[in-house]
């Protein structure tokens, strides 16, 4: 007997959006793929190491997620063109990255710091990136930002100051040797703001 | 560099409702589609389910557009996991198909649909994955296309077996196939599941149940398709998704 019994009736399905389901802990052979974490060329001007630790509610690593960001590039234009799955070009970039977390639940991404670009009220905002995060526990993805702690443009982007003012710092990725650090902290008295997008 | 556009080459097609600056913080709605982050049956959600309330963002472009993806990204042989080893794979040959569209019922064309799944054994092809069953070496389980120009994919694959886990006493993963797709945004992301109609295991499976809408759960079991069935060669299976979000789209070249 199982420990947990679900009641399945032959309602029909309604039309609508799909639901979420977990990555799992098995996508680590289908997902990540070479060249993944380079969404600007090595040579590119400006670019950097973003990279940091995902961690769980007790603090522990999450050797099993994976992330991806998406973000416009120095101009603020956001790439429109395919290529993805191939190597960036030297000076190129892509716009998109996705990475798998070691076991001490690191990723690193390389990439250079985009223009700020509007929201949907026109308004303007601070440089940022968006993040997804997915992992085994996680039934659906986790959604946020990252900005950057050296852009005065933080003080006024809207969705950073409609943020209570101490949580704001888990969006905001901090200067680290010639690149930023970003840690996302899923649980726990330090938790990263979530964004509701799904 | 050349390649790239302008914000100023997309127009907000449907911009998400803005809610007042001080409803941002409230406590998230009840969500009757998506799974919640906390569900205590599911054990691994206990450390990884974030408990403060979700921020809803005033969306800007970087949400609401998205990687494009072409012809170069995937190989026609890429769609058809059962032709990557010497021989053929073992186990029930399948066709999966269907049609992605976008909260307004419009087709989404173009775009990257990713699955993986474990073998006829139940086996995934994963340095993890310690269940003793063999593994196929005929049968490496991960496959990529694109939709086409009417929204369409279809993928050849071998009907997944079922696994234990050590969720909960005695318990076993109904059979799936799992999606990754990217719609046109950031905002129309998806992983999600796909399961078969009539599994006996659906009653003791959390994952599944975290749907806790019946029509949503409902909504993963694909179809039985017998038009699709391919006489002496394969059965089908039809598994219609519909991508929620707003998108800006690319404004029309004049």
């Amino acid at each position: 007997m199982s420990e947990f019994v679900y009641e399945v009736t032959d309602v029909a399905a309604s039309p609508g959006p799909m639901p979420w389901q977990t990555v799992g802990p098995f996508f680590g052979f289908a997902l990540p793929y070479d060249d993944g974490p380079a969404v600007a060329g090595a040579e590119r001007q400006g670019a950097f190491t973003l990279s940091g630790q995902v961690l769980d509610g007790e603090g522990q690593p999450v050797p099993d997620a994976l992330l991806e960001i998406w973000q416009a590039d120095e101009q603020g234009r956001f790439v429109t063109h395919p290529g993805v799955f191939h190597a960036v070009a030297a000076d190129g970039f892509r716009g998109f990255g996705r990475c798998a977390t070691d076991e001490q639940g690191r990723y690193a991404f390389r990439t250079v710091k985009p223009a700020g670009v509007p929201n949907g009220d026109g308004r303007p905002q601070a440089p940022h990136l968006a993040v997804s995060l997915f992992a085994r526990g996680m039934l659906r993805r986790a959604v946020t930002r990252v900005y950057f702690d050296d852009e005065a443009a933080n003080d006024t982007d809207p969705l950073l100051v409609s943020v209570e003012t101490s949580r704001r710092h888990t969006m905001v990725a901090t200067r680290d040797g010639g690149g930023y650090r970003f840690d996302v902290h899923v649980q726990g008295e330090n938790e990263t703001v979530f964004l509701h997008v799904d | 560099m050349g390649d790239t556009a302008g914000d100023g080459g997309f127009e907000a097609r449907r911009l998400a409702p803005q809610p007042p600056d001080e409803s941002r913080l409230a406590p998230q709605p009840p969500d009757e589609l998506d799974p919640p982050y906390s569900f205590p049956d599911y054990r691994s959600t206990a450390l990884r389910s974030p408990q403060k309330a979700l921020v809803v963002p005033p969306f800007g472009m970087t949400e609401l557009t998205g990687p494009a993806f072409g012809e170069g990204d995937v190989r026609e042989s890429d769609a058809d996991l059962t032709v990557h080893g010497a021989g053929e794979a073992i186990g029930e040959r399948i066709i999966v198909h269907g049609t992605v569209t976008d909260g307004d019922g419009r087709p989404v064309p173009h775009s990257l649909v990713e699955v993986w799944q474990a073998n006829a054994g139940g086996r995934y092809r994963h340095d993890r994955d310690r269940h003793p069953a063999p593994l196929d070496p005929n049968f490496t389980g991960a496959g990529r296309c694109l939709t086409d120009a009417e929204g369409h994919y279809r993928f050849v694959t071998i009907k997944p077996g079922p696994y234990p886990w050590k969720n909960h006493t005695n318990a076993w993963r109904p059979a799936h196939i799992h999606l990754s797709l990217f719609g046109r945004a950031f905002t129309q992301r998806l992983i999600t599941q796909m399961y078969f109609p009539g599994d006996p295991l659906f009653y003791q499976d959390p994952i599944f149940n975290g749907v806790r809408d019946e029509r949503a759960r409902k909504r993963m079991i694909s179809v039985y398709d017998h038009d699709t069935t391919v006489e002496e060669w394969a059965t089908g299976y039809r598994f219609d998704i519909v991508l929620d979000g707003a998108a800006a789209t690319p404004r029309e070249q004049p």
